[in-house]
């Protein structure tokens, strides 16, 4: 067995814990608040019209969309009512699915009781069954069987969906699938989808048997059903309670969705661990949610880069020095937000563009100021956000860059793009160990139109008095330099012999501890 | 005078979808009768029974049973006191005959255990076998469902019967049969009963008593006998002459050369 599946698959159990947990409550949210909302939408069009308006909308906003959503708009909740709501992890993504899980429960349970056939309902009011008798004893039963359709398809659609809550803090089979594909290690992909797939297959087999139980009137089919879900609930619980003992002084460790983060996570988990804290990690989180649930004390620790923190958390324009920015940060951010910024890891992670050697030879392209010349007949790989930062707004003023076309990707693909040709310049990362690899050159910026991009450390301003957790990571400042990083990374982002961010945080520290 | 009736519809008005459906509408029912209300779609007869159990809410008019208002009672104890059987019959399909037939005095607080007997006896007076207790009703024919139908309206005795184009979905042969079944059971138990039918020759043949409705009137009230002999309305006449011109062609047909 690869080390790869052998650590995905011991990554697993906790992983398929939380996943059931969050969808099961999501399902069971849905069905409490659905088919009440079904049976009351029957006969009521001011509740029939809004309701299946508001779930059919729920269901056009994209998964990954919907979930982002509920951070803002939790955090806002918070902060209006003073109360201490968690933004990050599974609140938001309980609401979240719990509305998506909504409209099937919805719809069927109002098709369920409308399609039933007329005389049995008109026969139902006509012997005096008073309305509430006429639900229990007629249309639910009789229902039951479109109803539970609905759940089954709630609850597949929830399973799966519910692999996109990685992406707000909660756990999930997705850390699996999402750290893969950053990684390019497909084995954790498959292990994720494989095992998000087989508990969709097994909820809707035991919810199926429900269903036949009910239409059939076999007894043993319906409890046995129920048994397996309660007792699929009752592991997912099990886990949990043992671990809220260690609860309240386990540390949450943030990470982005690149490999550079993974790895630096690794890094602080095993600095933590060996100073006695009880970690957990948050990985896969978008860059602007990263600094907010820092704030909000959501996580405890991550890495991000200073240039980055200047433009979208303190909104600057302006291009200092490094050592400028990195001082102005470092008041700020404890200023407005009680953020400690630890120090600099020791090397950056610029935004850079970057072209294969060849072609950037063959053009007579050097700097960006050669490039905006070309820049028409060139073709741009960016990551997903490049476009909508002011690091491009600023290098596109500065220079007069305009590009004949952009394209997004994610960062595995965007190196993809520009090796297999479908691109000519690509928004790059000046610790990405791919640089090399591939003999890309990266352009130079004599007009300094991109920020620096140390990799700083910052604390939540819980953490930034704990003496202890300061001490445990304070020896990491200046202690990792640029080429080490882009090696590590290259031993996670390479095609041959790939590592996992785990060992190559290992291999991180082999080499410190060497030097 | 003659004993005040039954059950007394008094001046009932409705208005559904901008269409007068009663038009004023007045009919006293003596006790023990078998009206049979008669029309063609839409002149209101369906309305006019629904009305009698509160299906259906008149803007104006009032129902007396025993000369106490419908509207003052509570509804489901209403409708429980009145039997309803429907063309469409309605038997839920998830309850075995002997649950469907039961449901009344069961939604009266009556236990399971109490209804056994009660249950056999109405399937011999609708003539089923004992047997079709524990059947669904999808095991039966339409006939059989309809007797069960019939059961089902009876389990609670109640002293009024509103049926809905009861036999309107059964072939001729069961459904004259049931027909002329009904009339019997009807006198045994000592019944009203107000049933609806678009079949002149099913309501001459069962009823006692006629009421031809037309876009919410009542166009004729009449004993059969005396609606054969003839009436003065064209409409009424015509709907008699139908049925009877069907019988002197079949009593040709059938005399001796």
């Amino acid at each position: 067995m690869s080390p790869s599946l052998q650590e995905a698959i011991a990554e697993l159990p906790p992983l398929i814990a939380a996943h059931l947990l969050l969808s099961g409550s999501a399902v069971a949210i849905g069905v409490l608040a659905g088919l009440p909302l079904a049976i009351l939408a029957v006969h009521d069009r001011r509740v029939r019209v809004p309701l299946l308006a508001v779930a059919g909308l729920v269901q056009t906003i994209p998964a990954l969309a919907l979930l982002a959503l509920f951070y803002p708009l939790l955090l806002a909740t918070g902060r209006l009512t003073g109360l201490a709501i968690p933004a990050l992890g599974f609140l938001p993504a309980l609401i979240a699915l719990s509305l998506y899980a909504l409209l099937p429960v919805v719809r069927n349970g109002l098709a369920a009781i409308e399609g039933l056939d007329p005389a049995v309902t008109e026969a139902a009011d006509g012997i005096g069954m008073t309305r509430r008798q006429r639900l229990l004893l007629v249309e639910l039963p009789l229902g039951a069987p479109v109803i539970l359709a609905g759940i089954r398809t709630a609850t597949v659609w929830t399973i799966g969906a519910a692999t996109l809550a990685t992406t707000v803090g909660q756990s999930s089979l997705g850390n699996l699938i999402f750290s893969g594909l950053q990684t390019e290690d497909w084995v954790r992909v498959l292990v994720g989808c494989a095992a998000s797939a087989v508990l969709a297959l097994a909820a809707d087999g035991l919810l199926a048997l429900i269903e036949t139980g009910v239409a059939r009137r076999s007894r043993w089919r319906m409890w046995l059903g129920l048994g397996g879900l309660a007792a699929a609930m009752a592991l997912t619980v099990l886990p949990l309670a043992t671990a809220g003992e260690a609860g309240k002084g386990t540390v949450v460790i943030g990470a982005k969705n690149f490999s550079e983060q993974y790895i630096l996570a690794s890094v602080l988990e095993t600095r933590l661990r060996a100073a006695g804290f009880h970690t957990q990690r948050r990985d896969d989180l978008g860059s602007a949610v990263a600094y907010r649930a820092l704030a909000a004390g959501d996580i405890d620790v991550y890495v991000d880069y200073s240039g980055t923190l200047w433009a979208n958390v303190l909104a600057r324009r302006d291009i200092p020095p490094a050592a400028m920015m990195r001082r102005a940060l470092t008041e700020q951010l404890h200023r407005r937000d009680g953020v400690l910024l630890l120090g600099s890891l020791g090397f950056e992670n610029a935004y850079a563009l970057a072209m294969r050697r060849t072609e950037a030879a063959r053009l007579g392209i050097r700097s960006l100021d050669d490039l905006a010349a070309s820049a028409p007949h060139l073709r741009l790989a960016s990551d997903i956000e490049f476009l909508t930062r002011p690091e491009w707004r600023s290098v596109a003023d500065a220079y007069h860059i305009r590009f004949g076309a952009t394209r997004s990707y994610n960062p595995t693909f965007m190196y993809r793009a520009i090796v297999d040709g479908s691109a000519d310049v690509l928004s790059a990362f000046s610790s990405d160990g791919r640089i090399a690899a591939l003999d890309l050159v990266t352009l130079a910026d004599p007009r300094g139109a991109l920020p620096s991009y140390e990799a700083v450390l910052l604390l939540s301003p819980r953490r930034a008095h704990d003496r202890a957790f300061i001490a445990a990571l304070q020896p990491l400042i200046g202690a990792i330099p640029i080429d080490r990083m882009r090696q590590a990374n290259l031993l996670v982002d390479r095609d041959k012999d790939k590592r996992t961010p785990a060992e190559a945080a290992r291999w991180l520290f082999q080499k410190e501890r060497g030097s | 005078m003659a004993s005040s009736p039954l059950l007394d519809l008094i001046g009932l008005r409705k208005t559904l979808g901008g269409k007068v459906v009663l038009d004023g509408i007045s009919l006293p029912i003596t006790e023990g009768s078998l009206v049979a209300l008669v029309g063609a779609s839409g002149s209101g007869k369906t309305t006019l029974l629904k009305a009698i159990n509160r299906l259906v809410v008149p803007d104006a008019g009032h129902i007396l049973i025993a000369g106490a208002d419908t509207a003052d009672m509570p509804v489901a104890a209403l409708r429980r006191r009145i039997g309803y059987v429907i063309q469409g019959i309605g038997l839920f399909p998830h309850m075995t005959v002997a649950q469907n037939i039961a449901i009344v005095p069961r939604l009266n607080g009556a236990s399971a255990a109490d209804m056994d007997d009660r249950v056999a006896e109405l399937l011999a007076l609708v003539a089923l076998p004992v047997e079709m207790a524990s059947r669904y009703p999808r095991a039966l024919s339409g006939g059989q469902a309809q007797r069960v139908g019939v059961a089902r309206a009876l389990a609670a005795r109640p002293a009024i019967m509103l049926m809905d184009e009861p036999f309107g979905a059964l072939d001729p042969v069961t459904r004259a049969d049931l027909g002329a079944a009904y009339r019997s059971l009807h006198d045994d138990l000592g019944l009203t009963t107000i049933m609806v039918t678009h079949d002149m020759a099913e309501a001459l043949l069962i009823a006692d008593r006629i009421v031809v409705l037309h876009e919410g009137r009542i166009l004729a009230d009449a004993a059969p006998a005396d609606l054969i002999a003839g009436h003065e309305d064209a409409r009424v006449a015509e709907l008699i002459d139908v049925p009877r011109r069907q019988a002197e062609a079949l009593a040709r047909l059938a005399a001796p050369r």
